[in-house]
Parts: C-alpha cells; structure tokens; sequence
C-alpha cells in the first residue's frame, strides 16, 4: 500500500493499519487484502465485481472493515457487496471509500451493499467518503444502500461526507420487520462546484416499526444539494425525517420530504429548515473574541460534529 | 475604564426620517465601578450597551476604553482588549455544547487582578484559523468549567455536555450565558437585562453572583436591568429616557426618587 491509500485509508476507515477483526480492503479495483473470523466470512463473487460477507448468527462484539481506496485516475468500477447478518447478532460494519485523482480522466466508484438483518439483531453502519487530488479529473460516488431489516433487528447507519466528493448520488432503501428500527444520520458538506444527491426510501411494513432520518448538511460556493426523504407508514409505527441545512455564499439546497400514512396508528413527522448561518450566532462568538471567520468555522464544525 | 464622548446613534425611519435613538451622550465610568443603567422602555439602554460592545456603530462621538479609541473597533477586537457582553436573548447553536461555549469563553479569558492576559490568537494567523475550540480545550479543564456552571445555580453534570439549543429553557440558557461572562473574567463585562427570562429562585442567586463578581474581582460591571434588587446592588445608577442621561449618580442619592413611581419621578418625566 502507498503512501496515497495509507492517507485514503485513515480518512474513510480511520485506520493507520490493518484492523483488528474481519476486513477486505479494496485497492485500485482488487482485493489486495482480506482477513476472516471463525464468525465471519468474508467470499469474493464469481459473477460479478464484490464480496459477499457472511456473519453467522450470534456474533457479538465484532467487527467488519471494508474500504474502497481508488487512487489511479480515470478508474470506473461497479461494486456489489451483500451483508448477510445473522439472527442475534451485534457488529460494527465500517465502510467507505477514498478516491485520489491528480491526472484529468474522472474516478468513478459506484457500489451497491445489501444488508440482509437477522431477527433480533444490531448492526452499526458506519461510511465515509472522501475526495482528495488536484487533477482536472472529478471525483465521483454512487453509493446505493438496501436494508432490509428482519423482526426487532436495529439498525444504525452514519454517513459522513465531508470533503473532495465531487458529485455523488446516494440512495437508500429500507424495508422494516415488526418492531425493527433505522436511525440514519447523514453529515454532508459540499463546496466548489460539487452535487450531492442523497435520496432516502423507507417502508415501515412492521407493527411497531420506526425510522428516523437525520441530515445535517452545509453548502458552500456553489455547490448544489438534493434531499428527498420518503417514508411509508403501512402499518402501526413510528417515522420522523429531519433535514437541516446550512446556505453559505452562492449555495443552493433543496428539501423534498414525503411521508405516506397508509394504516391509521401510522405517526410520521417530517422537518426541513435550510438557511444561511445566524448572524447572531456570529456575533455571540466574536463577543467571546473569535474574529468573524473563525466563528464560522466554529459553528460549521459543530453543526456537523 | 470607560469613556463615551458625545456619542450618538441614529436609524433610518420610514415616517420621520432620522430618528436618534441615543443622542450625543457623555459619560465616564471608573475602575471597579458597578453601574445599573435603568429608564424606561424604548429609553436607549440596550442601544447604549450594544455601541460600548460595538454590535452597533455610533453614527458620532467616541468610545474609549482604558485610554484607547475603540470607536472603529469591531467586536472581536473589543472582546479580546477585554469586554465581555451578555445578551438579553442568548443566542442558541445547534451542535455547539455547553462546555464548548465555555471553554471558548475562558480562552481569551483576562486575568485582571494580575494584570496579566493570556495572548490572544493573532487574527488571520494559521493558528487562529485551525479550530480555536481544540486550542481553548487545552487550557480549560472541565473543572473549572463545572465551576462556572456552579456559580450560577446549575448542576455541571446536567448541562456540561449538553447541546446549547432548544431543548434548554429560556432561563437555563441565560444562566449559561452569564457562565460564559464568569469564564472570561474580562475588565469589563456589559449584562442586558440579566433578569430577563429568570425564576424568582434564579433571581436570588444572580443577585449573589453580581454581589460576588463585584467583592472579589476588580473588574466593572454595567448591568442594563429594571430591577430594584440589582440597581440596590449597585453602587451608581444611570438614568437613561428618550436617548439622554436623565441622571447618574450614587445609588443612595438615585433609587429613592426612582421608588417614587414613575409618576412622580422627575427623570422620568
């Protein structure tokens, strides 16, 4: 591994080296390295680009790391990787992918993971992106996410994507079981020309089912932001989508939430507010002797803390 | 300390055209002084405490503070030669907790009983721009943090590590607000209304943090409130109606013509 994809590797995973526990990381287009558990198995597909990660049921206390790392300009690739999580099960599952591109041809990774959730289990889902690299080549995510969640199974998921991305599409689709749960949260930035599109689909099909769909995002320069949150109440359960965003300089954001009632004990709540920073909230923090810029920061950084 | 030499502030007015809402005002405040400025509403008090912060610009006159013209000073330049301000409606941040709000507040803390100040940040300088809260966290533990807290009533452990947002009330928030004016411990510290927004048993412990601040710091307090029991506390009080100094004088000689009434008070007429 170069000195490119160890940086690439601490931005989405966090790591500095090999992970404890099961992980396949994929560089440039191949698997270069893999390590598997007696709980977790981690197969290469044979009809097309992925892996699939096979978590027994039962597992407790462990975890999976499966970063991206494109560091060669002009590398387009189609990635499928299926999670099949067990019943009783509770893992962290940390992916993400880093894209460095200095030469002038665009990298373009798009993936699709399919979680399959085990009764009574819990998973954490964790997946950052990053962009870095000053070639005239852009770089481009299109990461597409399919839950399905089975009976009391919870799910957390944590997209962070806060720097160099320089157009993505995410969607995400979730399908929930009686009494299984999503919490999402999204913190997004983007600055310079960039587009982000992050799309959100949820049935809550299961009695006593709930999903709450958090986004937090800034937009500088001119960069441009689509949210659309849809959630389906088909049965007696709980929905609520907040969008929060935050306009700086010739941005642009737009909210499209939607939710659907289809059974009446159905409770969905959506909320979206996008605006500039507070100029009160600037001058609070000049008043504690931060200069102008600074406050800013200050209160961009906390917002997508 | 402080001085404001003729100092006026005007707005545009759609009806009337200019309309001076402080109008050419001198005053002069000394060292260790703790002033109430009181009036009625629409008087100028707020007004006159947010040109001494510099959230407004005086449209004449001058401000100086310990010798300096702070006139054309912006805010943080003020706050870093030693003013602090607390607002009447604090402000809330999503994402910004209470600890944060602290140690921000004590990092340009000044130490005027030594006389000393830490260096502030040079503005513009690398330093200043990588995230000043990573570099205040180094120089403010949490203890001294849970003490601010203390100080004005609240439980550290229910509120250090809480969000300053909507889910605080409005009274809780503006004791964190006075908190972040005990973190910084400046020469001077500017409170509008304090009282605004705060229970009766609140009340009394402001009452006591005032009391404190004033015996056992050397800095000066200007409070804008409407308070018998602050502007009992203090040592001079500043009558300010219509956008002028109706009086100033000892505490002694001002609040029994104001507890007249205001009907029969003669400032306020």
């Amino acid at each position: 591994m170069d000195e490119i994809q160890k940086i690439l590797l601490e931005q989405v995973a966090g790591l500095h080296e090999m992970p404890a526990g099961a992980y396949n990381i994929r560089a440039n287009g191949t698997s270069t390295d893999r390590s598997t558990t007696a709980n977790i198995d981690i197969v290469t597909k044979e009809d097309k680009q992925g892996i699939d990660i096979v978590i027994k049921p039962g597992t407790r206390k462990e975890s999976v790391h499966i970063p991206v790392l494109l560091s060669q300009s002009g590398l387009t690739e189609m990635v499928y990787n299926d999670f099949h999580v067990g019943d009783d099960c509770d893992v962290t599952i940390v992916a993400g992918c880093g894209i460095h591109n200095s030469g002038d041809a665009d990298s373009r990774h798009d993936g699709i993971h399919s979680f399959f959730i085990g009764k009574n289990s819990h998973v954490k889902y964790v997946e950052k992106h990053y962009g870095s690299g000053d070639g005239h080549g852009s770089r481009i995510m299109n990461p597409e996410t399919v839950i399905e969640l089975g009976e009391n199974s919870f799910m957390e998921l944590e997209t962070v994507q806060i720097k160099g991305v320089d157009s993505t599409r995410r969607s995400t689709s979730a399908r929930l079981a009686d009494g299984a749960k999503l919490i999402v949260t999204e913190k997004l930035m983007t600055h310079g020309a960039q587009t982000a599109e992050t799309a959100f689909q949820v049935d809550l099909d299961g009695a006593d089912s709930s999903a709450n769909i958090i986004s937090r995002s800034v937009a500088r320069d001119e960069s441009r932001q689509l949210f659309l949150s849809k959630i389906n109440g088909n049965n007696r359960c709980k929905g609520h989508s907040e969008c929060d965003g935050i306009i700086m300089d010739n941005a642009k954001i737009s909210a499209i939430p939607e939710i659907t009632a289809g059974c009446l004990d159905a409770e969905l709540i959506h909320e979206a507010a996008i605006g500039k920073i507070a100029g009160e909230q600037i001058t609070k923090l000049m008043t504690l002797g931060l200069t102008e810029e600074e406050a800013e920061a200050q209160i961009v950084n906390g917002f997508l803390k | 300390m402080l001085e404001l030499q003729n100092l006026s502030f005007q707005v545009s007015d759609d009806t009337k055209g200019q309309k001076e809402i402080i109008k050419d005002i001198n005053l002069t405040f000394d060292d260790h002084a703790f002033i109430a400025i009181t009036g009625p509403n629409g008087g100028g008090k707020s007004t006159l405490a947010k040109l001494i912060m510099g959230i407004e610009q005086p449209t004449a006159g001058r401000i100086l503070f310990n010798g300096t013209d702070i006139t054309g000073m912006d805010i943080t330049g003020r706050a870093r030669l030693g003013i602090s301000f607390a607002f009447q409606q604090p402000v809330r941040f999503k994402g910004i907790k209470v600890k944060d709000l602290l140690s921000l507040a004590a990092q340009t803390r000044t130490d005027s009983c030594q006389g000393t100040r830490e260096p502030a940040v040079p503005a513009g300088s690398a330093a200043s721009k990588a995230a000043p809260l990573a570099a205040a966290q180094t120089r403010t533990n949490l203890s001294s943090a849970c003490d601010y807290l203390s100080q004005v009533g609240l439980c550290a452990r229910d509120y250090i590590n809480r969000d300053v947002d909507a889910s605080l009330s409005g009274g809780e928030l503006k004791r964190i607000e006075i908190a972040t004016i005990i973190a910084r411990n400046t020469p001077l510290a500017v409170f509008d209304e304090p009282e605004a927004g705060i229970d009766l048993w609140s009340f009394n412990n402001l009452i006591k943090v005032f009391e404190e601040l004033h015996q056992t710091r050397d800095n000066s307090l200007i409070i804008i409130s409407h308070q018998e029991r602050i502007l009992n506390i203090a040592d001079e009080i500043v009558v300010l109606a219509g956008g002028n100094v109706q009086a100033r004088g000892r505490r002694e000689d001002i609040l029994p013509e104001l507890l007249k009434g205001t009907e029969g008070c003669r400032f306020y007429k």
